[in-house]
């Protein structure tokens, strides 16, 4: 009485074959992310060793090592950071805590929404005529850094709106009934509860300022630099820029080495992802409410 | 009695500071545009030829008698992003419609990790991956010459586009109720159906957005694209042939620009109209999003 009719019976092998072909066209976009890993593991590791790291290139760049590419990169991210951090967590304390349904927090949200939109190239045009010429920093890591900064502000005020939002409003209703005022209750109750996730914001801010290239190019990456730098005012070498540069500027450079430095720069950046994300799926399981 | 204590001072000057931030972003992006056009608004007033710009496609800004004409930079540009979507768009809306109606548990987190990966990808690493994977690669499938191109680039910029087409699009699925859901399946639908009747129809805002955002991320991108395609001032005719785009004419020639030039200024005026092309994408993208949420 309650077997399948005909009609039922199409319906489910076609319910089959849209589910199999939708499995097919995800695992064609995440094959490629294996294959690329894969690759510049086989092809990079050879390449990888403590000298390899600590030591500077010689040879025009077509040997040694690529310390002061790696030191700079970390200055670029740490300076980047400093700056971006601080604006964009009062951005999303403003956008979770205080911001009225109006048009300002329309434009807000429009405003992030288009910084995470413009070409990066567009946002190294800016950092050059901005902090390299008007504000006369130079090429410098000042100047690549704040540009970074301002590039990666959108993914610290996304994730940070998050976490404030996912703090229950009845946390910070109790908290005012104290009367406390609203700062106390941002620093003493929402700021505590969401810590972790705002944290969770910034290493993912780390793996994108670590790759990117373009904004730096002229802003503070130089080719080669003798020396590691000594503050931020100093032009620095960058791993990103230092992948690019031995992969099209120059010649002679053994393939083991470029594929060495792109290997070094995507696990930089895909262990930052991975902390990421297992902070994501641990904190999870702690939430309480 | 003024109750004007101390925690009353700080939580307005806390309120101003945060407020200050709020408004960082809106700042930064008026300053954007502001910076970008001041370095480019002599050469726009002054040596740019409009018809010659959006016309021509001699990109001469070296020669003696220099011409800026950006039509095949616009050309390179819009055949990479294009064939990119060509198999990024189906791919990716497939890839939302799996994770987001179809996978559960294990399957679901780990294809959601991939993606992230996908998004995680420096574009100079896939700008290698195209020099170094993909043009050997090409070179021996098609028999060619050179696997720089625009099937190269629109390879890479497609898979660059994906995760943002992804993970926009599963977030409109995610926004259809569940009781038009179940509502569809108490009268019999299988899932399939549920889907191409009830969800694909109710979130098709969200999808265009997603596809709208997907084209910006490809129109946008300059690293990848200035090593994957060649790099040769051309009208493309077949897909194995170098395309230079405008992102990358910038990146290419900027270093090697003297200040306040008309070169200078001609590539800040790429700047401009980048900037305004991604703006109104997304600004339509936005549009398109809030049509949704008012009904």
């Amino acid at each position: 009485m309650f077997g399948a009719t005909a009609l039922n019976r199409r319906s489910y092998r076609s319910q089959a074959v849209a589910k199999a072909a939708f499995f097919l066209m995800t695992v064609a976009l995440v094959i490629p992310v294996l294959i690329i890993v894969g690759t510049l593991v086989v092809k990079g590791g050879p390449a990888i060793s403590w000298e390899f790291l600590f030591t500077p290139p010689t040879n025009n760049m077509t040997a040694g090592g690529i310390l002061p590419a790696l030191v700079g990169t970390i200055w670029l991210v740490v300076v980047a950071l400093l700056a971006s951090v601080p604006v964009g967590v009062a951005a999303a304390l403003y956008l979770s805590e205080y911001a009225p349904d109006n048009i300002l927090t329309r434009a807000i949200n429009l405003a992030i929404i288009n910084l995470a939109g413009v070409p990066s190239i567009v946002h190294a045009l800016f950092g050059f005529g901005a902090f390299v010429l008007f504000f006369d920093m130079g090429a410098s890591i000042l100047a690549a850094s704040l540009t970074l900064a301002v590039m990666t502000l959108p993914v610290v005020i996304v994730a940070t709106r998050e976490s404030l939002q996912a703090v229950p409003l009845a946390f910070r209703e109790a908290c005012w009934n104290m009367g406390a005022t609203r700062w106390q209750t941002i620093r003493k109750v929402v700021l505590p509860n969401s810590i972790s996730g705002i944290l969770t914001g910034v290493i993912l801010e780390v793996s994108r300022t670590a790759g990117e290239t373009a904004p730096i190019m002229f802003t503070g990456a130089a080719a080669y630099v003798a020396f590691l730098p000594q503050g931020v005012f100093d032009q620095t070498m960058a791993l990103s820029y230092h992948l690019y540069f031995i992969a099209t500027q120059q010649t002679g450079v053994p393939e083991e080495l470029t594929f060495g430095v792109a290997l070094v720069l995507i696990s930089i950046v895909l262990l930052m992802n991975a902390v990421s994300i297992g902070f994501r799926v641990y904190l999870r399981g702690l939430k309480k409410w | 009695m003024d109750r004007r204590d101390l925690a009353w001072h700080v939580d307005r000057v806390a309120r101003i500071l945060v407020f200050v931030g709020g408004i960082s972003a809106i700042i930064f992006i008026v300053g954007i545009f502001v910076f970008v056009t001041k370095e480019g608004l002599d050469f726009v007033f002054g040596s740019l030829d409009l018809g010659e710009f959006f016309t021509s496609i001699a990109w001469r800004p070296t020669s003696n008698n220099p011409t800026y004409g950006a039509l095949a930079l616009m050309v390179g540009t819009a055949s990479v992003t294009g064939f990119a979507m060509l198999f990024s768009v189906p791919l990716s809306l497939g890839a939302a419609l799996y994770i987001g109606e179809f996978a559960t548990g294990k399957t679901r987190e780990v294809l959601k990790v991939l993606v992230e990966m996908l998004a995680a990808i420096p574009s100079v690493v896939w700008g290698f991956v195209g020099m170094s994977i993909m043009n050997p690669l090409i070179i021996r499938v098609f028999d060619v010459p050179l696997g720089l191109g625009v099937l190269n680039a629109g390879l890479i910029l497609g898979l660059m586009a994906a995760p943002i087409m992804t993970t926009i699009a599963e977030d409109a699925l995610k926004a259809v109720p569940d009781t038009y859901r179940e509502a569809a399946e108490a009268l019999g639908a299988t899932r399939w159906e549920v889907i191409l009747k009830v969800v694909i129809p109710a979130s098709k805002n969200g999808l265009l957005a997603a596809v709208l955002l997907g084209v910006g991320r490809g129109f946008g991108e300059t690293m990848a694209v200035l090593m994957a395609s060649g790099h040769a001032i051309n009208l493309p005719t077949s897909p194995f042939d170098s395309v230079r785009a405008l992102t990358a004419t910038i990146a290419a020639e900027l270093g090697e620009t003297v200040n306040g030039s008309d070169h200078w200024g001609a590539l800040f005026t790429l700047g401009i109209f980048l900037f305004l092309v991604t703006f109104i994408i997304n600004l339509t993208a936005d549009l398109v999003v809030r049509g949704i949420r008012k009904k």
